[in-house]
C-alpha cells in the first residue's frame, strides 16, 4: 500500500464497544516505553525541525522580522501586502502554469511509455534505465547548465534547426515567451521515476483479465480503458498528488536557467524563487514566512481537492 | 515467474503481431535517443573548445580537447576537489543519520504496540508531503541563533533525528514484510528489543537500507537549495553551489569548462544509479505501489 491509500484507510476504523476500545488500549501500550525510546529521534525532528518550524513561521507571518532586530508585531499586515504584490501574483501565475501543464504532460508521457513497455519484452531492462536515468539527474545545477546552454540563443536546439535549414536564432531561455516552456519541457523529461511506479503497478494486474478480454474480442483500446485504466487508477492518483506536491517546490532549475532573477521580465519566476529572494536577499523573514503558509495552504488545498476528486475515479478493489 | 510463462504464451507470433512490436521498438528507440542525446551531447561537447559547441550539434569528435577540465578545475577560488570533498564530507553524514535514524523509527512503527502509535503515523505519513519551503525561514532562524550557519551542521544534523520521513516509510513497508515469527523465535531465547532490532531486522533489512543509502546518496549530491542558504563563503560550497557560481566567475560563456566540471559532478549519480538501480526501482516501487 503506497503512503496515500493508507493514509485514506486511517479514517476507515468503524465504531467500537467500550470494552474493545479497553482491550485494545491494553494491548496498543504494551510496548509503551521501547516504542517511544525508538521513536526519540524521530520526535526530536518532528518537534524541533517540522512541527516548531511551522508554528513559528505561523508567528512570524505576523511580524517583520528581518535577522537583525527584534520581530514587531503587524497583525495581518504581511497578507495584506500580499494583495498587491503583482510580482507575487506573478509568481503564483508561473507556478500554477508550470504545474497545470508540466505535471500532466510528464504524467500522460510516463503512463504510455509504461503501457508500451509490457511485461516481459525484449530490452525492457535498458529502456527503463534509459527512461529513468533523467529523472535521477534531472533536478542537479549540471542539467540546469546543460538546459541553459541548449535553450540558449546558440544552443543546440537553434543549431539542429539551423542544420535542417530554418533561421533560428531565439535565444529560448532569454524570451519571456519561451523561458517558461523550457522548464515545463525539463520536467517533463522527468518522466522516468513516475514510469517506475507505473510500471510497478502495471506488472500487479494479472494477465488473466487481458486474456479473458481478448477471448471476448475486446480490442486494446478498451482493454486500456476498461482494465488497464481502473486496475491503474490509485498508482495514478498516487503519482498526480506527489508530482503536484514536487512541482510546486521546483527551484533549482529555474534559479540556474534565470542565473537567480526569475527573469527574463519575471517569466520563470516561481513561487519559490520568490520567497526565496523574499527571505535570504532581502531577509524579509516576516513576509517570507507568510508566504510559506500561502504556499503550504495551496498545495493543502490542492491535495485536498484530489482527494475529494478521487472518488470519483480511482478505484480500488480491497 | 507468472510473468515468463505468459510471455512465452504469447509467443505465436502471426506477421501482423511482428510488425506491431517493430514499430513499438522503433518508438522505443526514437524516444530513448531523444532523453539521451542531450547527456550525450554535454559529455562530447566538454571535450570540445568552446567556440566550436557553439556550432557542433554532432556527437563525431576530431580530437578530444581535454583542456576544458584542466580548466574548469582551478576556475574557481579553489580547486574543485576541494568542493568534491565538501560534498563527500555532508553526503556521508547525510547517508549514516538517515540509516540511524529512520531505521530506529521504522522498527517502533513496524513492530511495537505503542499508545499513539496511529497518530504518529499519520502524522508522519502527512509530513513527508511538506515542502521544505515551508519551514525553511524558521529553521534558518534556528540555526542561526546557534551559529551552525555556514557549517555543514544544518544539511547533516536534521538527517540524524528522522526529517526525510520517506524513508522511515520505506523502511516500515519492508519490515511488514519481514515475518514476525522470526521476532516471536528472538524474544522466545530472550532477547530484547534492541537485540531484535539490530540483530535480527537490521541484517534483513539490508536491500531497504542500500535503497535508503542510495536515494539519499542522490538527492543529497544533488540538492542545491539547502546549501545555497545555509553555505555562505565559498569555501564551504558543495559542488552544485560551486557549480553554479562558474555562471558568475565565467560570466557565464565558458561552456567547456562548464561542461566539464558538470560531466564531473554528475559521474558520482550515474555511478550510483548504475549500481544501484535495482534498489531504487524496488524502493520506489514498495512505496509507490500497492
Amino acid at each position: 500500500m503506497s503512503a496515500l491509500s493508507e493514509l485514506s484507510h486511517l479514517k476507515h476504523r468503524g465504531p467500537v464497544t467500550p470494552e474493545q476500545r479497553a482491550a485494545r488500549r491494553k494491548e496498543a501500550s504494551h510496548d509503551n516505553k521501547a516504542g517511544y525510546l525508538f521513536l526519540l529521534p524521530w520526535l526530536v525532528g518532528l518537534f524541533v525541525f517540522t512541527l516548531g518550524p511551522i508554528l513559528a513561521s505561523l508567528y512570524l507571518s505576523l511580524t517583520d522580522y528581518s535577522l537583525i532586530q527584534a520581530p514587531n508585531f503587524l497583525g495581518l499586515d504581511n497578507y495584506e501586502r500580499m494583495l498587491t504584490d503583482d510580482r507575487l501574483h506573478q509568481s503564483l501565475k508561473v507556478t500554477l502554469i508550470y504545474v497545470g501543464v508540466g505535471v500532466p504532460l510528464q504524467l500522460a508521457l510516463a503512463l504510455g511509455v509504461a503501457v508500451l513497455l509490457n511485461k516481459g519484452m525484449r530490452g525492457l531492462a535498458f529502456y527503463r534505465s534509459v527512461f529513468y536515468l533523467p529523472s535521477m539527474l534531472g533536478s542537479s545545477v549540471a542539467i540546469a547548465l546543460l538546459w541553459r546552454q541548449i535553450f540558449g540563443t546558440t544552443g543546440l536546439v537553434n543549431q539542429v534547426l539551423q542544420l535542417l535549414g530554418l533561421d533560428a536564432t531565439t535565444g529560448y531561455v532569454s524570451d519571456p515567451d519561451y523561458a517558461l516552456w523550457t522548464l515545463i519541457l525539463l520536467n517533463v523529461w522527468t518522466f522516468g521515476s513516475p514510469m517506475v511506479i507505473f510500471l510497478a503497478g502495471l506488472r500487479q494486474i494479472p494477465t488473466m483479465y487481458y486474456e479473458a478480454a481478448a477471448l471476448d474480442g475486446a480490442s486494446r483500446i478498451s482493454q486500456f480503458a476498461r482494465i488497464t485504466m481502473p486496475l491503474l487508477s490509485p498508482i495514478i492518483f498516487f503519482n498526480l498528488v506527489l508530482q503536484i506536491i514536487n512541482a510546486f517546490q521546483a527551484f533549482t532549475q529555474a534559479f540556474v536557467v534565470s542565473n537567480g532573477t526569475g527573469g527574463p521580465s519575471d517569466s520563470t519566476l516561481f513561487y519559490t524563487l520568490y520567497l526565496y529572494e523574499q527571505g535570504f536577499t532581502r531577509f524579509d523573514m516576516g513576509y517570507a514566512s507568510a508566504m510559506a503558509w500561502l504556499l503550504l495552504a495551496i498545495i493543502a488545498t490542492f491535495t485536498a481537492v484530489n482527494f475529494l476528486l478521487a472518488k470519483f475515479w480511482v478505484f480500488y478493489d480491497d | 515467474m507468472t510473468e515468463t510463462i505468459a510471455g512465452e504464451i504469447d509467443a505465436p507470433r502471426t506477421p501482423a503481431d511482428h510488425l506491431r512490436s517493430l514499430v513499438k521498438h522503433a518508438v522505443l528507440i526514437a524516444v530513448s535517443l531523444l532523453m539521451i542525446y542531450p547527456l550525450l551531447w554535454m559529455i562530447v561537447s566538454s571535450l570540445r573548445p568552446t567556440e566550436v559547441i557553439f556550432r557542433a550539434p554532432g556527437l563525431w569528435l576530431n580530437q578530444l580537447y581535454v583542456d576544458n577540465y584542466a580548466e574548469g578545475w582551478f576556475a574557481l577560488s579553489q580547486a574543485f576537489d576541494w568542493y568534491l570533498v565538501n560534498s563527500a564530507i555532508v553526503v556521508s553524514g547525510a547517508i549514516i543519520g538517515n540509516l540511524i535514524s529512520c531505521s530506529l523509527a521504522a522498527y517502533a512503527f513496524a513492530r511495537l504496540k505503542f499508545r499513539g502509535r496511529g497518530l504518529w503515523f499519520a502524522i508522519m505519513l502527512m509530513t513527508i508531503m511538506i515542502p521544505i519551503h515551508v519551514i525553511v525561514v524558521p529553521q534558518y532562524i534556528l540555526f542561526n541563533a546557534f551559529d551552525m550557519v555556514n557549517t555543514f551542521l544544518p544539511l547533516v544534523l536534521p538527517k540524524f533525528v528522522a526529517t526525510d520521513a520517506f524513508f522511515v516509510f520505506l523502511m516500515v513497508q519492508f519490515i511488514r514484510g519481514i515475518p514476525r515469527e522470526l521476532d516471536e523465535a528472538a524474544t522466545i531465547d530472550g532477547a530484547g528489543h534492541l537485540r531484535i532490532f539490530g540483530q535480527v531486522l537490521i541484517p534483513l533489512m539490508i536491500p531497504a537500507l542500500a535503497t535508503t543509502a542510495i536515494f539519499t546518496f542522490i538527492w543529497t549530491w544533488s540538492d542545491f537549495f539547502t546549501p545555497l542558504i545555509y553555505l555562505t563563503s565559498p569555501d564551504m560550497y558543495t559542488v552544485p553551489v560551486a557549480l553554479r557560481s562558474f555562471l558568475d566567475a565565467t560570466s557565464g560563456s565558458n561552456w567547456g569548462a562548464m561542461f566539464a566540471m558538470s560531466i564531473v559532478s554528475l559521474i558520482p549519480m550515474f555511478l550510483a544509479f548504475l549500481f544501484g538501480q535495482k534498489f531504487l526501482v524496488k524502493g520506489i516501487a514498495t512505496t509507490g505501489g500497492k
